[in-house]
């Protein structure tokens, strides 16, 4: 589903990624690991289209095609999502107005009729469900004023609204407490089917005991320096990072 | 022909109203000798230095005898807010009572057209007519004071509320061609009483035509007055008014000034909280394209104690247009425990749109808090990028974060069909998608 060969990014004159090739296949969970500044993040950005980053070689082959000959939107509307560690507050526009355009969207570039409003609802009650959010969030401003916890919920009820094929989970676990990280999880877990794969970006292992993954990478320094099964996460919770980059700066 | 000349033509052929008091054409004289000594303002004055009226100064504009217009009560649908509502339609100018229903006001109530006013209350308005709105330094307030023909009187009496809104619809159609209107609003809120009152400008077509509109609104001892303008002047018309409130204590006055139409317009909005504990709140939004001039100055004089303001004013301007804020705020000695704010915001969506802001605080007291605080710019990357993240495109993107720019001024507004159909204008104005 997603093949990243080589790739290079910077910020202006600052190389981020130092050439990281990863495949994904369906139905899979990767979990990328390390430590602060290692380009986890940037990883995750450039995959969904961020404009501040610059590819400067390699290339993502996603479903087929160059992902980085699309903008952002036609990412989106090609099944890419990412639930962004910093979601933005947009005050003036309700949470359910935005979830309702991205959907349809969505469909309109599959050629799928648009909802209205009360056809949408259905919709929407059905995917409160998925993260336990009151329908009165729905008709706040999009994470205005939101707990962090909530914040991140938001970020993936959209993702259970849209359905995408590829989910980039960006930091999700950061900043939640024991029990919106058990709903993120759960949601995430309820969103898994066998034609769709999710890759979860994380400092911490904690994320990692209620969302399994098949592979675990750890990126430092802008490239992958080691990738395991899932007792790799396990091993870096009880020994930390250091282990393993010693050998590289060595 | 200077630009005085024109006026002072029509000034002598100006005819005063039949059964009105003898005061009238004493005031209009002072008005327009004043109006005379003073000429249209320049941008060497101050208070003009980013507005140049010379537009208006140059076009003859003239008083007309509109003819009772044919438009029906379904023609101002897009208009009227809430047909329920008392109003006041004016056409061109003209009162037009089939147009128009406030009879079912409480009987102690008392509304009527300036017109009447004058012929029933000549006593009454002889003491509260032009008592705020000085001309002395202000050649359009002037000017108005000397051709007001018509407009509204509005008299809430001690301790009554005044439960629906009244919304006055100032019209214009072709009739108004070259046209100058000069509307009169003068209301007095006694203590504790209370009324929301929406004016709303606007056209039928695009005549080139002049409003210059005055009003004089007292807020009395725990009276509140809600006071909305909606300017919805035709993209060719220049439209200047002046509001002058001054509040008593524990009195509320809030005002929301909208701009979206006229090729030049000024609002004036000034308060005197004049006893302790009054609260002003003065908000607005403008939007604006294509070669639109749109001026807006707010002044503020915290006269007594522990008085709060608050001001968020917003702009958006694509094209060419051109927008202005100048909002002063003045605190005397005596007027400790004062509390203002002031913000104000535009957001440029073109290279060649222009704001000038001009925040002015004169702070004569020390126990005080005061802030203020402007911004210009553009659209953030990173929320248009969540916006496409999401798989709704740039253009869609851009324009729905436009609108939430306006959104959160819109919000203050406490009329609901006022603030949704303001809402609606907006959005569909720049989502070109409908609004539900």
């Amino acid at each position: 589903m997603l093949k990243i060969t080589n790739l290079h990014a910077s910020v202006g004159e600052k190389e981020i990624l130092k050439g990281i090739s990863l495949t994904v296949n369906a139905g899979e969970i990767h979990a990328i690991m390390g430590p602060n500044g290692s380009g986890k993040s940037t990883l995750a950005q450039v995959i969904a289209g961020h404009p501040g980053y610059e590819v400067t070689s390699g290339s993502i082959e996603y479903d087929g095609q160059d992902l980085l000959e699309l903008e952002a939107e036609e990412r989106a509307q090609a099944g890419v999502f990412l639930a962004f560690q910093y979601p933005i507050e947009i005050p003036g526009v309700t949470n359910a107005y935005f979830l309702r355009a991205a959907y349809n969207e969505i469909r309109k570039a599959h050629s799928e009729p648009e909802l209205d409003p009360i056809e949408f609802l259905d919709v929407m009650e059905e995917k409160l469900k998925v993260v336990e959010m009151d329908a009165s969030m729905m008709q706040r401003s999009v994470n205005a004023g939101f707990s962090g916890g909530e914040k991140k919920r938001n970020e993936i009820l959209q993702m259970a609204v849209l359905a995408p094929k590829l989910a980039v989970l960006d930091e999700t676990d950061s900043g939640l407490d024991i029990d919106a990280l058990r709903i993120v999880a759960e949601g995430v877990n309820k969103l898994k089917r066998p034609d769709n794969a999710t890759i979860v970006v994380t400092h911490y292992q904690r994320l990692l005991n209620y969302i399994i993954p098949d592979h675990v990478h750890v990126l430092a320094g802008g490239r992958i320096i080691k990738s395991g099964g899932k007792e790799l996460a396990h091993e870096l919770e009880a020994k930390g990072y250091d282990w393993l980059l010693e050998p590289v700066t060595a | 022909m200077t630009p005085t000349a024109t006026y002072s033509d029509q000034f002598a052929a100006l005819a005063t109203p039949a059964g009105a008091p003898a005061w009238l054409p004493a005031l209009r004289q002072q008005a327009f000798e004043r109006f005379t000594a003073l000429g249209f303002p320049t941008t060497r004055n101050e208070e003009w230095h980013f507005t140049s009226v010379a537009p208006i100064a140059e076009r003859p504009f003239k008083a007309i005898k509109p003819a009772a217009t044919t438009l029906t009560a379904s023609d101002l649908a897009p208009w009227i807010l809430d047909p329920s509502w008392h109003r006041l339609v004016f056409v061109n100018g003209r009162f037009e009572p089939g147009l128009s229903q406030f009879s079912e006001l409480p009987a102690e109530v008392e509304v009527a057209t300036l017109s009447d006013a004058l012929r029933e209350s000549p006593e009454w308005l002889s003491a509260h007519l032009g008592k705020l709105a000085a001309f002395d330094a202000a050649a359009f307030t002037a000017l108005n004071t000397a051709f007001m023909q018509d407009g509204v009187v509005i008299h809430v009496p001690k301790g009554e509320t005044v439960e629906l809104p009244l919304q006055i619809l100032c019209l214009a159609d072709a009739q108004a061609q070259g046209a100058a209107f000069h509307p009169r609003l003068l209301v007095v809120a006694e203590a504790q009483s209370q009324i929301s009152l929406i004016e709303t400008f606007a056209a039928m077509g695009g005549a080139e035509y002049l409003v210059n509109a005055v009003a004089e609104v007292t807020v009395a001892d725990g009276a509140r007055v809600d006071h909305y303008k909606v300017q919805q002047e035709s993209t060719d018309a220049y439209h200047v008014s002046t509001v002058q409130v001054t509040q008593g204590r524990d009195s509320i006055y809030h005002s929301f000034s909208f701009a979206a139409g006229a090729a030049l317009s000024r609002a004036n909005i000034y308060t005197k909280l004049l006893g302790t504990g009054g609260e002003a709140r003065l908000n607005g939004l403008y939007v604006l394209d294509g070669t639109q001039h749109a001026d807006h100055q707010t002044f503020v004089e915290h006269i007594a104690e522990a008085c709060a303001s608050r001001e968020l004013y917003k702009g958006i301007l694509d094209g060419s247009s051109h927008g202005v804020f100048n909002g002063k705020v003045y605190v005397d000695p005596e007027a400790q425990k004062t509390d203002g704010k002031q913000t104000n915001k535009a957001l440029l969506l073109s290279e060649q749109a222009r704001v000038d802001t001009k925040p002015q605080l004169e702070i004569f007291a020390d126990d005080v808090k005061c802030t203020h605080g402007a911004t210009v710019g553009r659209l953030d990357e990173l929320p248009l990028f969540y916006l496409k993240s999401r798989g709704i495109g740039a253009e869609s993107a851009k324009a729905l974060l436009t609108y939430a720019f306006a959104a959160e001024v819109l919000e203050t507004i406490e009329n609901d069909p006022l603030r949704l159909a303001l809402e609606r204008a907006v959005f569909e104005r720049f989502t070109h998608a409908s609004f539900e």
